[in-house]
């Protein structure tokens, strides 16, 4: 045994949202939190099926001073094709293309792209407000019309990036869900979107779910290091490391 | 072998006769190097398709070519089998490998799913009968553009091969279920497997056969502790934490080695891309490591180029770690290739940390991720996983894990189709000479639940599996999916009568958690402080 001073049980308790310190019956778990576990297996379970409401969040940008985005969808017309075809989740359907053909689309720094993923909910709640701390942050920059994407996967924004004329593109996107962060989002940065990208040539930063992951203001702060960084060096990936340290919250 | 470009081979008159005449008049680009079988031509000959009549009678003809001519042909068709009033062909070696496979999403996903379960078993049946040694020849993704296959066919041993090459891939099948082919017998053929050959014998094998095979065969690596004795079942303590916050993953590390978790290694995936981040947490775990002399390894598992980065700054880095896959391609999309790794490899040998031996890398795998990243060359995923640990191989890894739920119902559907993969990966891994772990897992888009983990954590803990994941409550709150628990761990050990690492289990001891019969004691977590204190830095 150490004799090291004691840390309270409680403190680490409440430093990490894990389910640590659970207790025994016998090698299994106790009733209680074998329950717990259930229910919030069956919360996340359903959170995957809930689809997105793109015309509230559309509405919610247009609230906060956006321009109206635009709405669109890719070939995984429904949850189950989403689920099992990754392939159609990645490209835009025919009618959201020529959307995008149709519209105008001068040279631009970033374009955003707010796509579903495995987590409406996290996209409801948190793209927003993020993307607003974000546009604080580059206010000088050349910003895209938003699009929202119904079943969308990462990338999906290479084409969409592609159509816009962007240098640099910017998904967000609901992950996948997890028993206690059924609402988490994901942010994808990648450099001269187009066909050839992969995924080694993006960077990504995670788990924005306040209050027990990033806040937007935290992920903003990394965001804009990052795209200035990939600005400056015209690209993004394992190439360029994410130097940037957050604040401590 | 290294020379080998692309074969072709022929069964039967008509076949062999077709062949040939496709192949008539390109001996004059001097492409043929040789015929296996009965007959050898050199280069320069001129080969007709009279000439084949004569090796119909004789068996498959193969045609070997030269590497340096540009071949345009493919080669085709060579597989059938009449069944009833059926005949089932299959159009090249990827596609018999891939129709033979149990059914699982991500072939459906990529178009190279048996179409029906008739022509799954025809397939099977076509592959029971193939030489072993053609699987040998027949590269399935092209030598010249891709740095796995020259890796797999330069590397071959032949000797070692030799005592097997005589037989069929069902043969092979029987040869390691026999009761005198013991895990030793199998330890020598293993380098003159290749992961084609073994990818192909588990298509034909039942889950009791991986389980009753791999449970023959001791892969022992070493660290700070000696992992994959028989009888030992250790634990990767997984203490991840959404923000990289170290208060919290050190409450989560505690947690785990109350519950005799961590042999195999303590290793965070981090929140963070970032090597500052990656350097704070490798500090902090060898701050604990060191405060109890715990015999482990901690690993922060980021990407090969930042660890490399943390070596330089002189960073206490126990073990290596990447995700690989296999083909270069798929490689390229993690962003590393081979020399990358050898670069890390050295890097970390020369910094002598290992106390009982010095396997310094920890690899990830999963079927799929060649499919994911559009770089599986028209094979299926389970033979791509297996030509992975022919990457793993190469560097003597402490640990291979493979992480066979996290990638998603479009690869494996449903618990079913995990379980299975579990078992071939564990059972390939351990024929290639590896050190398998698995991450039995699933994520909350798949059709599985904690019952499924629970089937396959045992059937691997049957198997023999050298490690499996320890994550608090079983819920990954930084990753977002399910693995195993400390509860589970336990649970394994417990029924299967299996003990953790010998020099871990002599620590737990020593520090009062283990009772008379060499159980974990309960202990209560609000007891965890005084029992295993942190380092002041941490508090």
């Amino acid at each position: 045994m150490s004799d090291v001073p004691d840390v309270p049980s409680l403190r680490l308790r409440r430093a990490t949202p894990a389910r640590i310190g659970l207790g025994r019956a016998g090698s299994g778990i106790p009733t209680a939190p074998l329950l717990e576990f259930q229910l919030a297996h069956a919360l996340a379970r359903d959170a995957v099926q809930t689809p997105l409401d793109a015309d509230a969040l559309a509405a919610t940008l247009v609230r906060a001073g956006l321009p109206p985005p635009l709405i669109l969808a890719t070939g995984a017309g429904d949850r189950t094709t989403y689920l099992a075809r990754p392939d159609l989740g990645r490209r835009l359907d025919h009618a959201s293309r020529q959307l995008l053909e149709d519209t105008p689309a001068p040279p631009c720094d970033v374009a955003v792209v707010i796509a579903d993923g495995l987590s409406a909910p996290a996209v409801e709640s948190h793209a927003p407000p993020l993307l607003r701390a974000l546009q604080t942050r580059l206010a000088n920059w050349n910003w895209a019309r938003v699009s929202i994407v119904r079943q969308g996967r990462v990338a999906v924004g290479d084409e969409i990036g592609a159509l816009l004329s962007a240098d640099l593109v910017l998904v967000l996107i609901g992950e996948r869900p997890g028993l206690s962060s059924s609402d988490s989002l994901g942010a994808y940065l990648t450099w001269a979107p187009g066909p050839a990208r992969c995924d080694a040539e993006r960077n990504c930063v995670s788990n924005i779910r306040p209050p027990h992951g990033l806040t937007p203001d935290q992920a903003a702060d990394k965001l804009a290091w990052l795209m200035t960084q990939a600005r400056r060096r015209r690209l993004t990936g394992t190439a360029l490391k994410d130097e940037h340290t957050a604040l401590p919250p | 072998m290294p020379s080998v470009h692309r074969i072709a081979t022929a069964y039967g008159a008509t076949a062999a006769a077709a062949l040939a005449r496709r192949f008539e008049g390109n001996i004059e680009e001097r492409a043929l190097l040789g015929v296996r079988g009965a007959y050898t031509i050199r280069v320069g000959d001129y080969l007709t398709s009279a000439d084949t009549e004569d090796w119909c009678e004789t068996g498959p003809v193969t045609l070997v070519l030269n590497p340096r001519t540009r071949c345009r042909w493919i080669a085709e068709t060579m597989y059938r089998i009449d069944l009833g009033a059926a005949r089932h062909t299959f159009a090249s070696l990827a596609a018999l490998l891939a129709a033979a496979s149990p059914a699982r999403s991500g072939d459906a996903l990529a178009g190279l799913a048996a179409r029906s379960n008739l022509e799954r078993v025809a397939a099977r049946m076509v592959l029971a009968d193939l030489p072993l040694a053609d699987l040998l020849t027949d590269a399935l993704v092209p030598y010249e553009t891709d740095e796995v296959t020259r890796l797999i066919l330069d590397g071959h041993d032949a000797a070692a091969f030799a005592a097997l090459s005589h037989l069929t891939v069902g043969e092979f099948r029987e040869w390691l279920l026999t009761d005198t082919t013991s895990g030793a017998s199998i330890a020598a053929v293993s380098p003159g497997l290749t992961p084609e050959m073994v990818a192909a014998v588990s298509k034909l094998m039942r889950n009791q056969d991986l389980i009753a095979v791999a449970r023959k065969i001791e892969v022992v690596t070493r660290f700070r502790n000696t992992l994959g004795l028989k009888g030992r079942l250790a634990v990767r303590l997984q203490p991840n934490h959404p923000t990289d916050d170290p208060l919290g993953i050190a409450a989560a590390v505690l947690d785990g080695l109350l519950m005799g978790c961590g042999d195999a290694v303590i290793g965070i995936n981090p929140a963070s891309d970032s090597v500052d981040a990656a350097c704070t947490l490798l500090h902090m775990l060898d701050q604990v490591r060191l405060a109890h002399a715990i015999p482990a390894q901690t690993c922060v598992l980021t990407h090969v180029t930042n660890t490399l980065a943390a070596i330089q700054r002189g960073a206490p880095v126990d073990l290596v770690f990447q995700s690989i896959a296999g083909s270069e391609a798929a490689n390229r999309s993690f962003g590393i290739d081979l020399a990358m790794l050898r670069e890390a490899h050295e890097a970390a040998l020369s910094l002598k940390r290992g106390t009982v031996g010095q396997n310094v890398m920890y690899f990830e795998t999963g079927q799929g991720s060649a499919l994911s990243a559009n770089a599986h060359h028209g094979v299926d995923q389970q033979t791509m996983e297996v030509r992975a640990y022919a990457v793993a191989r190469e560097f003597a890894p402490l640990l291979v894990n493979t992480v066979v739920g996290f990638i998603g119902p479009e690869y494996l559907y449903d618990g079913k189709q995990i379980i299975r993969a579990g078992l071939e990966d564990h059972f390939c891994g351990k024929l290639m000479g590896l050190p398998m772990g698995c991450d039995v897992c699933y994520t909350n888009h798949a059709e599985a639940d904690q019952d499924d983990m629970d089937i396959l954590l045992t059937l691997l803990g049957v198997a023999g599996v050298n490690f499996v994941m320890g994550v608090p409550g079983a819920d990954d709150v930084m990753l977002g999916y399910q693995s195993t628990s400390f509860h589970d761990a336990l649970y394994a050990r417990d029924t299967l009568g299996l003990r953790p690492a010998p020099e871990f289990e002599t620590w737990l001891d020593a520090v009062g958690l283990l009772d008379d019969a060499g159980r974990i004691r309960p202990v209560d977590f609000d007891r965890a402080p005084a029992l295993l204190a942190l380092p002041e830095a941490i508090r």
